[in-house]
């Protein structure tokens, strides 16, 4: 039976800003699904946003959301999250607003372990600006500000939250669309800061600069460097040349929780009376 | 055993005609008519679920009984 998205999304909303063959939608959907099979409740849960097109996603999911200024996404959803720890707090947007403008809030949101849940659509360029180049952004490849190929080395989200402190960190890909509700709704799960990168695709700004034909041809790519945990374990270093690991890369359950530890903090102070 | 057909609902509104559905469904039921997806062949649906769930543009469902 088809999956009634529409009790999930604001009326009259659709359709949404994003470009035809963006997965941005794919993955908004994902979302919906992973909420939908945790029962979450709407008056609950959060949904956190700063600038870009992947930031546009909560103005669309009917529960309480918050579309912030760049990069800030983190801040905001921590005083949420601080004021309310029983709420349900989901971050998303892009990997240029969350590792370059607000870089600097996701490594510290990272090193907290506070329990929150950060999507970030990596499609490696800053799409709704025009195109410019994002940290995400592969050594060579073209964007509006690097026409003749960009000289920098691209961060791996995954290894920098991992590195940063996050207890839970997973990769997806718009391709793999079956697979983003089941990490999305692990991470929400899972007790402290987890952090869902799902690789995307964005035709009109990076495609085209890069020699993509379609967006057939970017979802294939996206098909051919995706390896699972599982079967990476079982390849060579020369057979995961060029490729990128899929699943459930990180998960630590032992490491306190932020929320927990500061109200063992207001219990202490109050006792010293 | 006789084979049920689904209703595959295109709400045009929301179509984009970024052929998402059309590539990736593995038995040619979609095509492209002008800007938008439609329905070629519905008796070879299996019901895969593959154009609702890559859709994105929450533009197909896919209605089965």
């Amino acid at each position: 039976m088809a999956f009634d998205y529409d009790k999930w999304i604001r009326p009259g909303k659709l359709p949404h800003i994003w470009c035809p063959g963006c997965g941005h939608g794919i993955v908004m959907k994902g979302l919906i699904r992973a909420m939908d099979s945790l029962n979450l409740k709407k008056e609950e849960t959060a949904v956190v946003s700063g600038i870009g097109c992947a930031s546009r996603l909560p103005g669309y999911i009917d529960c309480c959301t918050l579309h912030t200024a760049h990069g800030r996404a983190a801040a905001f959803a921590t005083g949420v999250k601080m004021a309310k720890p029983e709420m349900n707090v989901i971050l998303v947007g892009g990997d240029g607003d969350g590792t370059a403008i607000g870089g600097n809030h996701f490594i510290h949101a990272c090193r907290r372990n506070i329990n929150m849940t950060y999507i970030i659509m990596n499609n490696y360029i800053y799409g709704m600006t025009g195109g410019q180049f994002s940290p995400c952004t592969p050594t060579g490849h073209k964007a509006s500000t690097t026409p003749y190929g960009n000289p920098d080395p691209g961060f791996d989200i995954a290894k920098l939250a991992i590195g940063a402190g996050a207890t839970f960190v997973a990769r997806g890909t718009a391709f793999h669309a079956n697979q983003i509700d089941k990490l999305i709704a692990e991470a929400i799960q899972h007790k402290g800061f987890s952090v869902v990168e799902i690789l995307d695709d964005c035709p009109t700004t990076y495609g085209r600069r890069n020699k993509y034909k379609s967006v057939i041809e970017m979802m294939n790519r996206l098909k051919e460097v995706a390896v699972p945990v599982k079967a990476a374990e079982k390849m060579t270093a020369e057979q995961l040349q060029g490729k990128i690991l899929t699943g459930v890369l990180y998960k630590d359950e032992t490491k306190p929780e932020y929320t927990a530890e500061y109200a063992k903090v207001i219990e202490r102070a109050q006792a010293a009376k | 055993m006789e084979k049920t057909l689904p209703k595959i609902e295109i709400i045009e509104k929301y179509c984009k005609g970024c052929h998402i559905c059309v590539e990736f469904c593995p038995k040619d039921v979609l095509e492209m008519k002008g800007f938008y997806a439609s329905v070629k062949n519905l008796e070879a649906c299996i019901k895969c679920m593959q154009c609702e769930l890559r859709c994105p543009d929450f533009a197909i469902k896919v209605i089965t009984e």
